[in-house]
């Protein structure tokens, strides 16, 4: 079968600590694929060593049928990063970073052609920023920024869409466009890997869930049930960092 | 006016509008990496080039292109390298520049203090027609990068993850800009001088995105604003007989406060309105009582 996406036996280590311990992954086409687990799980890594952006230990990953150093067009690949870089030291409007997008497909010193104006309209119209195209991207409220950083992934009219926990910190009105244009995407016979803290706006949408912990895939399949307790309404995180060595209450004998 | 019949007037001013021209268009990508301080470091390295120019009796700005193009490429790699320690690593860089440009240009002939003056602080009234062919085509080449380069040197230094994702040959568009700076740095080390050419880099730059609200108006203003204080620095240096390198700064940090303050005036008068998709925000989690 033709997978979009596969890593075999994926090993990384930042420094020689392990954070991915052999992860096995096969994603095929128009699956949307929600990767979940903890802080420290290795998702976001498992995420960058995919595309390139951290060096494998040992492993491999493939994407469309070859190996990532092996692949020529790039601009098959949407990559949404954490939202950090969408504002810089110097002011760019929204049309203007979400233009960047589109250079994968533009070749080298090539002028702009009317198809790559059109897929930037398109894009910015996809996340409901049209009427924001000549802002500063400096403005935007953060979910407005990760909305922009999703048009600049949609904009280079990508096969696979990866974002990395697109929804942390989204405000509700930017969570239903985010939704909106993901089900464009997918209609249009889109992947889409998507990190994610929890299933959140985009549970509808979500084929399948891959959970992380410590490195190794441990749930792979239909949205996993949340542990008991932590779905009711009443739940309350309550997640010491440090391990607890002694009982910080006594029972009852 | 009348020096403005004299050669190497007209020579020194066409020489200092070419610089205002080309140097904001480099400094926005090192301003867009926060990384403003660079051309002062490449300008210290450059010193270095010069010196061995004296002692190989060559020109001094074939030498200390060669050497700020090695030198800025090293700081390149340094950067990609090793993010925590590059911070060390540059200052090195940095000070081993100048001192060892210090230290060869006393040991050659032209070793007199007037000579490392005019290389710190510029000579732009020794301007010969000489000097000016090569600014010329350098500064012709650095136009043609920083202009026709611009969507990709955007987006390397805007995001160089995405960039690195999208294919973009960021290794090399890095070491463009890098060599670029290099050769802006020698371009303009007669007209203002080494220890000043970042501010020529940086300060029209600082001073447009004061009021303009997209990369390729700051990139347009900037240019502007770069032409203006070097053609008004030459010409009041002139009268009031001032060094104009150092002139055409103290103009363009003027003019830099000025709009400044005038921008932050107008931003109270009229409050930026945050977009925002009014109606569709969420509800607040509690019950909101009138404030008493």
């Amino acid at each position: 079968m033709f997978l979009i996406l596969q890593t075999r036996d994926l090993v990384v280590a930042y420094d020689g600590r392990p954070v991915l311990r052999g992860v096995s992954l096969g994603i095929a086409p128009g699956e949307v694929v929600a990767l979940l687990g903890a802080n420290g799980s290795g998702k976001s890594t498992l995420v960058k060593a995919c595309l390139g952006l951290t060096p494998a230990t040992s492993g491999s990953v493939e994407l469309f049928g070859e190996p990532l150093a092996k692949l020529r067009n790039r601009s098959r690949i949407g990559y949404v990063p954490q939202r950090v870089g969408a504002s810089s030291g110097v002011p760019a409007t929204v049309r203007e970073l979400v233009s960047a997008g589109r250079l994968a497909r533009r070749g080298f010193l090539r002028p702009a052609s009317a198809a790559d104006r059109r897929a930037v309209d398109s894009a910015l119209v996809a996340v409901g920023l049209s009427s924001m195209a000549r802002q500063p991207v400096s403005t935007l409220s953060g979910g407005q920024q990760q909305r922009a950083l999703i048009a600049r992934a949609l904009c280079g009219e990508p096969e696979l869409l990866v974002m990395d926990e697109p929804t942390a910190g989204v405000d509700a009105a930017s969570q239903q466009a985010f939704a909106a244009a993901l089900r464009q995407f997918v209609a249009g016979g889109g992947t889409v890997v998507v990190v994610l803290h929890e299933l959140g706006p985009l549970e509808p949408l979500i084929t399948r869930s891959v959970v992380l912990h410590g490195g190794v895939v441990v749930h792979d399949g239909a949205a996993p049930e949340p542990a008991p307790g932590h779905a009711c309404p009443d739940h309350v995180h309550e997640h010491p960092h440090a391990p607890v060595t002694t009982p910080r209450w006594e029972l009852n004998q | 006016m009348n020096y403005l019949s004299y050669e190497f007037f007209q020579l020194s001013l066409i020489g200092a509008l070419l610089i205002g021209l080309i140097a904001p268009s480099v400094g926005i990508y090192l301003v867009q990496r926060k990384m403003s301080l660079i051309g002062d470091g490449i300008g210290h390295v450059a010193l270095t080039g010069v010196a061995i120019g004296f002692l190989l009796k060559t020109s001094p700005v074939l030498t200390a292109v060669l050497v700020s193009a090695a030198g800025a490429v090293a700081i390149e790699l340094i950067r990609e390298r090793a993010k925590a320690s590059g911070d060390v690593a540059l200052a090195m860089l940095f000070y081993g520049g100048i001192a060892g440009g210090v230290v060869l240009i006393s040991l050659s002939k032209q070793g007199t203090n007037s000579t490392l003056q005019s290389y710190l602080f510029g000579s732009l009234n020794g301007t010969s027609r000489s000097d000016l062919t090569a600014m010329l085509i350098l500064g012709a080449g650095v136009l043609g990068v920083t202009l026709l380069g611009r969507p990709w040197l955007f987006a390397v230094s805007q995001d160089e993850e995405h960039a690195r994702v999208s294919g973009l040959p960021v290794r090399f568009l890095n070491v463009l800009l890098a060599v670029t700076t290099a050769v802006t740095v020698t371009t303009a080390m007669r007209a203002v001088g080494l220890l000043l050419v970042s501010a020529l880099m940086v300060v029209p730059v600082a001073t447009a995105q004061q009021v303009t609200r997209g990369f390729t108006t700051t990139l347009v203003a900037a240019m502007v604003i770069g032409v203006t204080v070097s053609g008004a620095g030459v010409l009041l240096a002139a009268e009031v007989d001032t060094p104009p390198g150092a002139f055409i700064v103290v103009l363009a940090v003027g003019l830099f406060v000025l709009v400044a303050a005038f921008a932050s005036v107008l931003r109270r008068r009229r409050p930026v309105r945050a977009p925002n998709d009014t109606g569709h925000t969420e509800p607040p989690d509690v019950v909101l009582g009138p404030v008493t």
